[in-house]
């Protein structure tokens, strides 16, 4: 059995997991998650200097004990090491060098947004590649072949807005509470989906995706309204901007499949909680004949346990990184940037 | 101050191409303006500018992204979801100002008192039209004043934005 330590220190989130085999979860650690004022009596404040410092010994302890393992039994520590913030992302990276040099392990160095896909590996367990990932966040969007654990092809992505940020500058126009996604999906559930024809971008045009202008035709038709005094209908603007943005994902994200060959989608990051959304691409992945996949909420936001599942298919593959290993602020997806050692 | 009037969205990028094309090392642009009103748009124009080749998108949820296939370094930030000045500290932010390449701020009138002390102050405004912008320059300090006279000279000239007063 092969033990990997994962770390994820990339953008909000100070993480620690252990996974075992790469599928099984025996910890997972977030720090937002839990009360570490409490858990370690120290003070650790909302907004504290460089949260992740204070933060990531403590998660670290915590994702062991919970998982029963002394640093003895881990086999290789996989970090995020971009794309990300580079203050945040150096904190994990110079943690994992540590661990791995005094503890005489393994080092892996993973991309986290591959992390994002391979959470689908965790919650599904007969899941293997090839497939196609939609991986739909406030940060990303973009769309991903996965050829087998090691080759991947980025497809397409966004010129502009994520679709996640799309939904939460939606919604702060709208007067609902950050982050507004999971507000704009409930209410487009008891809206009309059809009353306002908001565009879709680059229908028909690639992989690539556009929200900027859909944000800004919303944005437009709401204040329009205000100004002639008018009461905007929030349910019918959520439903009509909710519908123009899955209709894209749906269509390209099938489009892909089926130029890609593959019979699985899986889907990835934050928006894949969106109830539209995986309705929607429910619907037209059974009407192809394709299997969908999404992971568990908390396996959608950012989390160790991803890392250390990507981290452990390339620990198996040889794909190990030397202490040189370094933050790379702006990774790109199936890009590496270390020397193997 | 100077204001500069674009009729369309390809206008802004436009402007911004103009401006990322006189950039230099250790600038900070400074841009504010509603949602939806073109800062994103007009940071893709002065990263082409500056001969920025990757895809720029943005970076409300990342906060920060560097582009690096360009003439200079881009460091591109979002305050948007920061809530108190400290959290620029946490994203490093200051290591960013005036060093070797050029910072470009989004919603930075949310710590306008953490901005350096030299700067160009781009403020985005809605027009008439739908795609119609108004884009004020408020320059902190003399190169920063130099630049707003020479998008002057160069606006009209099939540039896809024009003078529009002091």
């Amino acid at each position: 059995m092969s033990l990997i330590l994962g770390l994820e220190t990339s953008c909000d989130e100070t993480s620690a997991a252990v996974v075992a085999d790469g599928r099984a979860v025996l910890s997972n650690i977030i720090s937002s998650q839990i009360d570490l004022h409490r858990k370690f009596g120290g003070v650790v404040p909302e907004i504290a200097s460089r949260k992740h410092i204070e933060n990531v010994l403590p998660v670290i302890d915590c994702a062991l004990k919970e998982a029963g393992a002394s640093l003895g039994d881990i086999d290789a520590v996989g970090v995020t090491y971009g794309p990300g913030l580079v203050g945040a992302l150096l904190v994990g990276v110079a943690a994992a060098k540590a661990l791995a040099f005094a503890g005489g392990k393994k080092l892996i160095g993973v991309n986290h947004l591959e992390g994002h896909v391979f959470a689908n590996f965790l919650a599904h367990q007969d899941l293997e590649p090839p497939l196609v990932a939609l991986i739909v966040s406030g940060g990303h969007t973009s769309l991903v072949h996965l050829e087998s654990y090691a080759d991947f092809t980025l497809l397409g992505q966004t010129r502009d807005d994520a679709a996640g940020e799309a939904f939460d500058k939606v919604a702060r126009v709208l007067g609902l509470p950050y982050p507004g996604g999971p507000h704009i999906d409930r209410l487009a559930a008891g809206g009309d989906p059809e009353a306002i024809a908001f565009p879709r971008a680059l229908s028909g045009e690639g992989y690539e995706f556009s929200f900027s202008g859909l944000k800004s035709a919303v944005l437009n038709f709401i204040n329009s309204a205000r100004q002639r005094g008018e009461t905007v209908d929030a349910a019918e603007v959520a439903a009509s901007f909710q519908a123009a943005v899955v209709e894209v994902l749906v269509a390209k994200t099938i489009q892909a499949a089926r130029d890609a060959g593959v019979d699985t989608v899986a889907m990835a990051g934050g928006v894949a909680a969106n109830s539209g959304l995986r309705t929607a691409l429910s619907r037209a992945c059974a009407g192809n004949g394709i299997q969908l996949c999404y992971p568990p909420p908390v396996l959608c936001t950012d989390n160790a346990a991803m890392i250390a599942c990507r981290a452990y298919y390339q620990y198996r593959g040889g794909d190990w990184a030397g202490l040189t290993l370094n933050a790379v602020p702006a990774l790109k997806f199936g890009e590496k940037r270390y020397a193997v050692e | 101050m100077t204001s500069f009037l674009t009729r369309t969205a390809d206008g802004t990028f436009q402007f911004g191409h103009t401006l990322g094309k006189k950039l230099a090392a250790g600038d900070v642009l400074c841009l504010t303006g509603d949602l939806g009103a073109g800062k994103t748009l007009l940071v893709q124009g002065a990263a082409a500018g500056l001969g920025v080749t990757e895809t720029v998108t943005s970076p409300t949820f990342t906060l920060m992204q560097v582009y690096e296939t360009g003439r200079l370094p881009v460091y591109h930030f979002d305050l948007y979801r920061l809530d108190a000045p400290m959290d620029l500290h946490n994203i490093g932010f200051e290591e960013y100002m005036g060093g070797d390449g050029v910072a470009l701020i989004e919603w930075a009138d949310k710590f306008p008192a953490a901005m350096p002390e030299h700067c160009l102050w781009v403020e985005i405004n809605r027009g008439r039209e739908t795609t119609e912008r108004v884009i004020m320059l408020r320059p902190k300090g003399e190169r920063y004043r130099r630049l707003g006279e020479e998008l002057k000279e160069s606006a009209d000239s099939g540039a896809g934005y024009c003078h529009a007063g002091v």
